[in-house]
């Protein structure tokens, strides 16, 4: 079964309390940054104090990824520290090609090599922040078998774009790239990872915002607070319905398997593949949720 | 002397008060002490020009016994105004018993190094005033009473007052007072009415006077001797300073709402049940989230004590509960309840929590939520003494309602700062660990192993159970098991435990 990232969360690694507590707050995936949000003065200590918090904390299940700088301004270093503290994943800041995920993953390679990491455990995300890479994301989507996802970052993009952020009117400005990304990452079997919403205050209008990313099927939002997990990890828990239905789609599929028969029908509809795959997803969507599914 | 909790209690205290042997050990019968009475006769003015005319009305001497309230929190202005002018006139000597010492309360200090203050007996201490102490400036160690305490002390005797010098945000000449109206609104004045009740002189000081009769009366007029106006008793924004901010602070949110599942799954929480919880951070969160879920599950609650916050104010006026019980309005909001709401109740110190009395309302509570500074694998709580080992908080009502409640929590991070506050042993003993039932963090809870019941009840709540030993080492794993504090043999100060024995003693913290 697929990882679900419904929420990745950003931490600053210059901050050692929220190193620390990260792990609290339930997010799926947790975001380390080694970029924007640290300054240039910060960079190496912040480097190596994240080092030192995934070689101490527990961070359990939870998928780590780091917000590496470019590879022309510490991201080497950054890629070789963090392979080595045994990171799950390693985002590359503004992608604008496939030539740049694979410029990084040699760098990966290395790394790996270097300290004995199994070759390809080390997995990728790319972040998409400006015109090009938006109009590249299938070949960046399709560049690299360690990639597990693509990732809007809207505030570069819109900047690009010549125009801002309108999130009081649906952010249209931002559609045609959510839906480039969300076709890229679906065309190469990847997650589809939504741009951050940046007011931690306005969680009415971060719902809203959500609904509509679910409903044009990302996996998942970056969330910039702690307070935005329980928000959106709520948007993209099932209803009892629709629990309900998966559950009677997986009975039928086992009763099926029982009988050894092959065409499959529920109340007079057949059951196909994506259907099947829907109903699982839901299912692991509300185990995610704490929903407790029972077993028969 | 050990006590029951581990406490190595030095003779000459353990004679003089007894030593702790328990929370409900005590339960002595006792003759209700009693103020002196002058009477006031037809056509005497109980007003009086200045705050010094008032001390040398009361007769106020040497070696005298001086009270204050502490409902203006950061923002009083009274307790340095009159103790500027006790020191102008050259008394010395005396003991201070105010109900509490604020940061604001700093010239203390040179009251204490001038010889004008030579003991005190407070509910805590803070910043400065109570590291000069820890430092060791004042040769009779402070005596350290839970708000029930005190009340209790001040009614058997054990603390008499002489004079009580008590700020009232309104006064009619005759000394008819209130908290719920004039300028710098404090709303209850609990604990000022128990020393109203048995001082010998009650002075009012008001910046609010209003014609005769004032009412609603919280202090009568049959208590008070003299009436002084001022210009102003007290900043309102320091009275509400720090308690009512709602924190947005993800893991103090986090606690709250681990808070909040304990009490949901426990058995208390059902129609008319009560609850108390602190003013601040997580404590005062819980209370958010508590409410969310009686509005799901149509349950109310019966009465609401403490402490009382415009958050449980809402809660009132929303219908989540049929009372409130106040003994202190920590906010404005608060205050302006209690003027308004015949619903909320201003009670006095004692009738909140006095262990002596015939019945504390502390005893009809079901739930408190309490923070800490520290709690040690016995359960025992340290509110009052900081990682440096200084005196820098308070006992308030914690042992008082953790004595009282059937379900006492406990809400603290694993790990503040550097910090452990989960620890082997805590620096000084506030609350006993036989009256802590819950110790709720980031990561889960620990359930004192005296209640099986409530380890029973929360089994399937999905809120994570560990033993306290657990956390403690999770906390130590996180930030390294913490060196000792180093203390020279001076005792500073003597925590009582809310029935008069001593619990803990305060040494002089190492140069």
């Amino acid at each position: 079964m697929e990882r679900l990232r419904r929420t990745m969360m950003f931490v600053p690694a210059s901050n050692p309390g929220m190193l620390r507590d990260a792990i609290l707050y339930g997010a799926d995936s947790i975001m380390f940054d080694l970029e924007d949000s640290i300054s240039l003065r910060e960079k190496d200590t912040s480097r190596f104090l994240l080092y030192q918090a995934l070689k101490t904390f527990d961070y359990s299940s939870t998928e780590t990824v780091v917000r590496i700088n470019s590879l022309d301004a510490g991201g080497v270093e950054d890629i070789h520290a963090m392979v080595r503290a045994g990171i799950d994943c390693i985002r590359l800041p503004k992608t604008t090609c496939a030539q740049d995920v694979l410029d990084a993953e040699s760098v990966i390679l290395e790394a790996e090599k270097k300290c004995g990491r199994e070759v390809g455990s080390t997995k990728m995300l790319a972040a998409i922040e400006d015109p090009m890479g938006v109009l590249n994301a299938l070949s960046i989507a399709q560049s690299s078998k360690r990639l597990i996802g693509i990732a809007l970052g809207s505030e570069d993009y819109v900047t690009a774009m010549k125009t801002r952020r309108y999130s009081d009117r649906n952010s249209e400005e931002i559609f045609f790239a959510r839906s480039m990304i969300v076709h890229a990452a679906r065309a190469a079997g990847i997650a589809a990872l939504d741009t951050v919403f940046s007011d931690v205050n306005d969680m009415e209008t971060l719902r809203k915002e959500t609904e509509f990313i679910k409903q044009l099927g990302f996996d998942g939002k970056s969330v910039i607070n702690p307070r935005q997990i329980p928000v959106v990890n709520k948007v993209y828990t099932p209803t009892e319905k629709e629990i309900s239905n998966a559950l009677d789609v997986i009975h039928a599929i086992e009763e099926a398997n029982r009988r050894g028969s092959g065409v499959i029908a529920l109340n007079g509809k057949m059951i196909d593949k994506p259907i099947v795959e829907r109903a699982e997803r839901i299912l692991a969507l509300a185990k995610a949720a704490g929903i407790k599914i029972p077993e028969n | 002397m050990k006590n029951t909790v581990g406490r190595d209690i030095p003779q000459e205290y353990a004679e003089k008060y007894g030593v702790f042997e328990g929370q409900y050990a005590k339960k002595t019968s006792y003759q209700r002490a009693s103020g002196k009475v002058t009477p006031v006769h037809p056509g005497e003015s109980k007003l009086v020009g200045s705050i010094r005319e008032a001390i040398e009305k009361c007769g106020l001497k040497d070696g005298m016994t001086i009270s204050f309230h502490h409902h203006f929190r950061e923002g009083d202005y009274v307790l340095n105004m009159v103790m500027d002018e006790i020191a102008k006139m050259g008394i010395k000597n005396l003991y201070l018993a105010p109900s509490s010492i604020a940061n604001v309360h700093e010239p203390l200090i040179e009251h204490i190094k001038n010889g004008v203050v030579t003991g005190i007996t407070s509910s805590g201490l803070r910043d400065k005033v109570g590291l000069a102490i820890s430092q060791g400036i004042m040769k009779n160690p402070v005596i350290i009473r839970s708000h029930g305490g005190r009340a209790r002390a001040i009614e058997t005797g054990a603390l008499h007052i002489d004079v009580a010098f008590l700020g009232v945000p309104s006064a009619d000449e005759y000394g008819n007072a209130n908290g719920s109206h004039g300028n710098a609104i404090c709303g209850s004045l609990g604990y000022a009415k128990v020393d109203a009740e048995y001082a010998d002189k009650v002075v009012l000081i008001t910046d609010n006077l209003v014609p005769y009769p004032n009412t609603p009366i919280s202090i009568p007029q049959n208590l008070v001797d003299y009436v002084v106006k001022v210009d102003a008793i007290g900043d309102p924004n320091g009275i509400a300073k720090g308690a009512t901010r709602f924190t947005s602070n993800p893991k103090e949110l986090l606690i709250a709402e681990i808070g909040s599942k304990v009490i949901v799954n426990s058995p208390y929480f059902k129609n008319g049940f009560s609850f108390q919880s602190g003013s601040g951070g997580s404590t005062l969160a819980v209370a958010r989230f508590l409410a969310e879920e009686m509005r799901e599950r149509g349950i109310k609650a019966g009465f609401i004590l403490g402490g009382i916050t415009s958050n449980m104010v809402e809660m009132l006026e929303e219908g989540l509960a049929e009372k409130i019980i106040d003994t202190q309005s920590f906010d404005r909001g608060a205050a302006e309840s209690l003027a308004r709401n015949e619903n909320h109740y201003e009670i006095s110190a004692s009738f909140y929590a006095n262990p002596g009395n015939k019945g504390a309302a502390v005893n009809n509570l079901d739930v408190v939520v309490l923070s800490a500074l520290e709690v040690d694998t016995d359960f025992n709580v340290n509110v009052l003494t900081g990682s440096d080992g200084a005196i820098r908080g308070a006992s308030g009502g914690h042992c008082d309602t953790a004595a009282g409640a059937k379900l006492s929590m406990i809400l603290t991070p694993l790990v503040r700062g550097r910090i452990p506050t989960i620890v082997e042993k805590v620096n000084t003993v506030i609350t006993p660990g036989e009256g802590i039932d819950v110790v709720v963090t980031e990561i889960g809870i620990a359930i004192n192993p005296r209640r099986q019941d409530l380890i029973d009840a929360l089994k399937d709540s999905g809120i994570p159970q560990f033993t306290i030993e657990e956390l403690k080492e999770k906390a130590y794993k996180i930030a390294g098991t913490p060196d000792p504090i180093e203390y020279e043999d001076q005792v500073v100060a003597l925590v009582e435990y809310r029935d008069g024995s001593i619990i803990d003693v305060v040494r002089k913290i190492k140069e």
